[in-house]
């Protein structure tokens, strides 16, 4: 089982990265020396406290901010700036109120210059995938939390990028939903797979979907420990196998200051 | 059965504001025309207007206009002023707000100019150009201006980082950022600069009119008062009040149709 994961192909690297913060009053180190990998179509969950770097990783990884020092190399290149390889999912307010669910999501396609009639072809197999069809001229304010959680991801499968990178995306949904938009999240992934790196303040959401759970520390931030979830899909809350590892992840993780 | 409720509501709201100004004409009227608490020659009754308006709309006498003329006049005027400060201000606003050097370059005369008054230019533009249409057109511009560049400026800042970052991730340009994330962004408070600036540029024709001019509604009022004829100068302000209620009416329509993807009350 291990080895077979070792010969899967390397979808990215980084190699002793950090990251600090420089403004006028102080230099604040955010990122202490992270190195990690991640394989293709894997879902690695990073874990951590409150405000100990989680949001600033992800950026560095996808190129929206420089890592101070240390490489990052997503699928065979090396990240200088962010690119249409790497899709990012945030937290609910990040689609664009002014247009449509169909624009939102055709919204990388046409940065790209791909065809109307193309680009709109492709959104529309996206959008059937995460469940909205008959959406497609809505407004982002007449959807739910979930409905726009769904026009995220569509909107980032749809400019077919090779790493998928998803910030707290159902932080801000309540608890159903949230349980629905995880098992969402599975379905269409198990669908179309792709790598993922998804962050969560939440152990459970992490277990509940990540191959792998990598837990990070107060800021400056390291990886702590890492854990292999092997527990077969779909998982349940309470079994047996996943209570224990919350249990020890819990028992591992740092509070928030 | 909401949706009835809701007409219901709406009806008794309007009968109430049609009240406001019935209650208002015949207190006017009944203090005017039966108590006869002013002189005619000073506080005409509301018939009187009436009659005035409708002879005015055909009649030049006694300012050598028409009210449709002296309308049209100020509307022309006021609208090319406003239209040539929207064509300069909303993007000059976006560009300050999006390129830091043109910020620069521009802010310090821009902080000088923005707080005099659109009318203090009033004095200034009849030294240079005369009381004819280029010096009103002048003043229009600059009143209008500072709004339009005020609020696109302030819109184009309103721009989310993540919006940015959704961009970016998505390989937008620089100049792509601007037109496809900054510009959506800032168009309800552009949509507002212009709104106001409407405003404005109508209150500064009547007044550029009343100091200066030889025609249109303030020409019209100031002739009217020189004559003592308090009844043509209500109609002026009359015809003031419904064209710029009129222009931000259209203007209403306009912008329902431009702002997309926020809820219109
Ligand atoms: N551009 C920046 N300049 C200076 N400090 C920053 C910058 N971006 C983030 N920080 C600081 O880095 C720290 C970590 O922020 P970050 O958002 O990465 O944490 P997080 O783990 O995502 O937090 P949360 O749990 O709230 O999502 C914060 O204290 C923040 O103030
Ligand atoms: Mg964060």
């Amino acid at each position: 089982m291990d080895r077979e994961r070792q010969i899967k192909n390397k979808m990215i690297t980084m190699q002793h990265v950090a990251k600090t913060f420089v403004t006028e009053r102080k230099t604040t180190r955010i990122i202490d020396d992270i190195s990690l990998e991640v394989k293709e179509n894997e879902l690695v969950a990073l874990f951590g406290p409150g405000q100990c770097g989680k949001t600033t990783l992800l950026n560095v990884m996808a190129g929206l901010e420089k890592a101070t020092s240390g490489e990052i190399i997503v699928n065979g290149e090396k990240v200088t700036r962010p690119g249409p390889d790497r899709g990012f999912v945030y937290q609910t307010l990040a689609l664009f109120p002014w247009l449509t669910v169909m624009g939102n999501v055709c919204f990388g396609p046409r940065m790209r210059g791909i065809s109307k009639k193309e680009r709109e072809e492709r959104a529309r197999y996206y959008i059937d995938l995460v469940g909205l069809k008959g959406f497609e001229d809505s407004y982002p304010v007449q959807l739910s939390g979930g409905m726009k959680q769904r026009v995220g991801i569509a909107r980032a499968y749809c400019n077919e990028p090779s790493v998928l990178f998803m910030d707290e995306p159902f932080g801000h949904l309540d608890a159903q939903t949230r349980y629905l938009m995880q098992d969402e999240l599975m379905r269409i992934w198990e669908k179309e797979k792709r790598t993922i790196v998804f962050v969560t303040n939440n152990i459970e959401e992490a277990i509940y979907l990540a191959d792998r759970v990598i837990v990070l520390t107060n800021c400056p931030t390291q990886v702590k420990k890492e854990y292999i979830i092997d527990l077969p899909r779909p998982r349940d809350y309470v079994d047996p196998g996943f209570l224990a590892l919350r249990e020890d992840i819990s028992s591992v993780v740092d509070k928030t200051l | 059965m909401e949706q009835l409720d809701y007409k219901k509501s709406k009806r008794k709201y309007w009968l109430l504001s049609a009240a406001s100004v019935i209650v208002f004409v015949f207190i006017w009227w009944f203090s005017t025309a039966v108590l006869k608490l002013a002189k005619p020659i000073t506080l005409p009754d509301p018939v009187t207007i009436i009659k005035t308006f409708i002879v005015k709309l055909t009649h030049t006498a006694p300012d050598g206009g028409t009210l449709v003329g002296n309308t049209l006049a100020s509307v022309k005027i006021a609208l090319s002023g406003y239209v040539m400060a929207i064509l300069v201000g909303v993007p000059l606003g976006v560009l300050m707000a999006w390129f830091k050097p043109v910020d620069r370059f521009v802010r310090p005369l821009f902080d000088l100019l923005r707080p005099v008054p659109g009318i203090a230019w009033i004095p200034l533009m009849i030294v240079i150009f005369g009381i004819g249409i280029t010096s009103k057109i002048v003043v229009i511009f600059l009143t209008a201006f500072v709004p339009c560049v005020v609020n696109s400026y302030t819109g184009i800042r309103q721009t989310r980082d993540v919006h940015l970052w959704v961009g970016q991730t998505f390989g937008a340009s620089n100049l792509q950022l601007l037109t496809t994330v900054a510009i959506p962004t800032a168009l309800p408070f552009i949509m507002t600069g212009i709104r106001v600036a409407l405003g404005s540029s109508w209150c500064a024709i009547v007044a550029a009119e009343l100091l200066a001019s030889s025609e249109g509604l303030g020409f019209m009022i100031q002739q009217a008062r020189g004559i003592n004829r308090p009844d043509i100068i209500i109609c002026g302000m009359l015809a003031i009040g419904a064209i710029g209620a009129l222009m931000t009416f259209l203007l209403g329509i306009v912008e329902k149709h431009v702002v997309k993807g926020v809820m219109h009350k």
